[in-house]
């Protein structure tokens, strides 16, 4: 069942098509799922002091209504590991069309996964995994199953992916936690079949994935239009 | 709602018969269910008459049996008039052969047939389609008798969203003598979709393999369909058209770029334990190996052959698509080799595939086959046979197929498909045992049946 906070979330981005980034996060956190701790930064000292909170490394990004794509227009810098970096990360934002703030977060480690979810016009909701990161189209390494997924779909989905021995620790390197990625998929999952009625598709990109962990480390909601929502009843 | 009176009627009426034009389809359905089908059939015109010497009824009321189907083939414009009056009178269901609905923009006339059709309970199949073969009892497709080929009666029932489709299949599978229990052209599917003809399949005792041409589903449709195909017992088979994505509709997310419509379609319905046919060709290869085969195999291919190079073929066909062909144990090929003709003993290879070079005899293939079949490690054999061997005679097509019939290992077999082959051919397929005229083809058959399960 969706909460009030997150219909109001989907409310408030209704016009734009798709949900700011920290809203998503927001979203994502509600519905169980693991986020970065993370702050939407109207002010440069704000920022710097959330920084000092967590600790560095940090990652920021531009927030702005006006830009989906933000590794397309410089608006992301990870591994930012002082106050003066940070700060000129700011500043430079804040010339990017429609900047809004900037967020600030900590920097995860692990396997990029992505999780995706898509209203298909034959089968409903549909929910994909992959190897994530930006190259995801490039080697479009990715399975699919309808949802509601059960938890034993999410082992068959690691399974059916070409990179499945990096994701069971190849050569050395820790397996992923696979309870963790379970647990995340059929959040997920339940998520999508909530939303069935309001939205378009989800990119969860990257997931990062670690033996003791798997944290949403970007997300990007795009809404169904609005005729669609109007029938599901979200107010306009 | 019961679909058995569009698959076996004993009475039909043709509404819209021409009273002046004897090509019209209305015409055509009429003379040949009068003249070749054993099925007693009305025409109807609002005008009357006679047609070919028979009283032409002014509305189906006026009939005095009752109507079991209702061959519909006048303007788009009456149908609904028409549908009321069939329901009146009783009738079992009906083929609306018109076109003029939403494929013409009409979807409001469309809408108004399917709301008088489901308020009364009453099946329809179309609009804007050939309608249904159902042989041995009627057919409804608007084409001259002698026109068509026709399909040996079989087990394969098939559903094509385009009739043109369905009437060319039939050509293929008639060449290829695979055998066919129903044919449906469903149209516009305004009331009954492929999910409904699925479930009915299911239940036919006279079709083992329900294969399907899509263009794409209904809302959500698919979802429903595949859900129903995975409970389904008998074998599934799809061909999809309409694989590339359309237009250049400007995608937001990597999901939905990925996930691309086609993409979803196939990689959804394998997982549901339907088999795709990728194309026209692997349709009808899929269903001649499933209408003899229903259990799935894991795809343990043992492959016998008279050649290398052709062993060598379908050995990288196997692996292309994910079929294996063990090596079998030095045990078992010593024992091959004492059991084989002195002639090849010395120069056979016994490894797998089984190269039983160009001086076998009839007696080395029926050995090796039905050692394969008793081997744990094989769960499928595929014989490639080369008649113009001097030692194989065209009676090794039966002596195989009792070889299957005694083990009960799938057995399919590779033989050109040249008249002057055609006992060989026969041997095989009179016993149910499929051939296909090419080695990727026997292959594929074989994929089809390993594919008949969630993967």
């Amino acid at each position: 069942m969706l909460t009030t906070e997150v219909r109001d979330i989907i409310s408030a981005s209704k016009e734009r098509g798709w949900v700011l980034e920290p809203e998503a996060k927001r979203l994502c956190s509600l519905t169980g799922l693991t986020v970065p701790r993370f702050t939407w930064a109207t002010g440069v000292d704000e920022a710097v002091q959330f920084a000092g909170k967590i600790g560095y490394p940090v990652v920021a990004k531009v927030i702005s209504p006006q830009v989906l794509h933000k590794s397309d227009v410089g608006g992301v810098v990870v591994d930012i590991d002082s106050d003066e970096k940070l700060r000129e990360a700011f500043h430079r934002f804040s010339h990017i069309t429609g900047f809004a703030g900037m967020l600030v977060e900590e920097m995860v480690s692990g396997i990029e996964l992505i999780a995706g979810a898509k209203i298909d016009y034959q089968f409903g909701p549909v929910i994909l995994l992959g190897v994530g990161g930006t190259g995801v189209e490039i080697y479009r390494d990715v399975t699919m199953r309808m949802a509601p997924l059960k938890p034993e779909d999410a082992t068959s989905m690691v399974r059916a992916l070409k990179a499945h021995q990096l994701l069971e620790g190849y050569r050395g390197s820790e397996p992923i936690s696979m309870s963790e990625l379970t647990r995340t998929m059929v959040a997920f999952s339940d998520l999508v079949m909530d939303l069935e009625e309001l939205i378009e598709s989800i990119d969860l990109n990257p997931i990062m994935c670690s033996s003791n962990k798997c944290v949403v480390a970007d997300a990007r909601i795009m809404l169904a239009t609005e005729k669609v929502q109007h029938a599901a009843g979200i107010p306009g | 709602m019961n679909l058995k009176p569009l698959f076996e009627p004993k009475t039909i009426a043709v509404i819209g018969v021409s009273l002046t034009n004897n090509l019209h389809p209305a015409n055509v359905i009429y003379s040949k269910n009068y003249l070749r089908y054993p099925v007693t059939v009305f025409p109807v015109n609002p005008r009357g008459g006679t047609l070919q010497g028979e009283r032409v009824f002014v509305n189906i009321s006026e009939i005095p049996e009752r109507v079991d189907l209702a061959v519909i083939a006048a303007r788009a414009d009456y149908v609904p008039g028409i549908l009321s009056d069939c329901i009146q009178a009783g009738a079992g269901g009906a083929v609306v052969v018109s076109g003029g609905f939403a494929e013409s923009g009409r979807q409001d006339l469309q809408d108004q047939i399917v709301a008088i059709a489901r308020e009364a309970g009453f099946p329809f199949v179309g609009p804007n389609c050939l309608g249904i073969y159902s042989p041995a009892h009627m057919d409804t497709f608007f084409l001259p008798s002698e026109r068509m080929v026709r399909p040996d009666p079989g087990n394969v029932a098939l559903v094509s969203q385009s009739g043109g489709i369905l009437v060319d299949q039939m050509i293929k599978f008639a060449e290829e003598g695979v055998g066919l229990s129903r044919a449906v052209s469903i149209g516009n599917k305004a009331l009954i979709n492929e999910l409904d003809f699925l479930n009915y399949f299911a239940q036919d005792t006279e079709t083992k393999v329900i294969a399907f041409y899509v263009e794409g589903f209904g809302k959500r449709q698919g979802r429903d369909f595949v859900l129903a195909a995975s409970l389904c017992p008998k074998p599934v088979v799809i061909l999809k058209a309409g694989k590339s994505p359309g237009g250049s509709r400007a995608v937001s997310s990597h999901t939905a770029s990925m996930a691309g419509d086609y993409e979803t379609f196939s990689t959804i319905i394998s997982q549901h334990a339907v088999v795709e046919a990728k194309n026209e060709f692997e349709l009808v290869s899929f269903c001649e190996s499933l209408s003899c085969y229903q259990q799935p195999i894991e795809g343990k291919i043992g492959i016998v052959t008279g050649s290398g190079g052709h062993g060598a073929l379908a050995v990288d066909v196997c692996s292309a698509h994910g079929l294996s062909v063990p090596t079998l144990s030095e045990h078992a090929q010593t024992e091959i080799r004492k059991n084989l003709s002195s002639s090849v003993q010395a120069i056979a290879s016994v490894a797998n595939p089984i190269d039983l070079t160009g001086s076998a005899i009839d007696n080395d293939f029926v050995f090796a086959t039905s050692y394969l079949s008793r081997r744990k490690e094989i769960d499928c054999i595929v014989v490639l046979l080369l008649p113009y061997l001097p030692g194989i005679t065209s009676d090794l097509g039966a002596r195989l197929s009792q070889v299957y019939q005694q083990e009960h290992t799938p057995l399919i077999a590779y033989v050109p498909h040249v008249e002057k082959y055609g006992m060989l051919v026969e041997g095989f397929e009179l016993s149910r045992i499929p051939v296909s005229p090419s080695i990727e083809g026997a292959v594929l058959m074989a994929e089809a049946l390993r594919r008949n399960k969630p993967c």
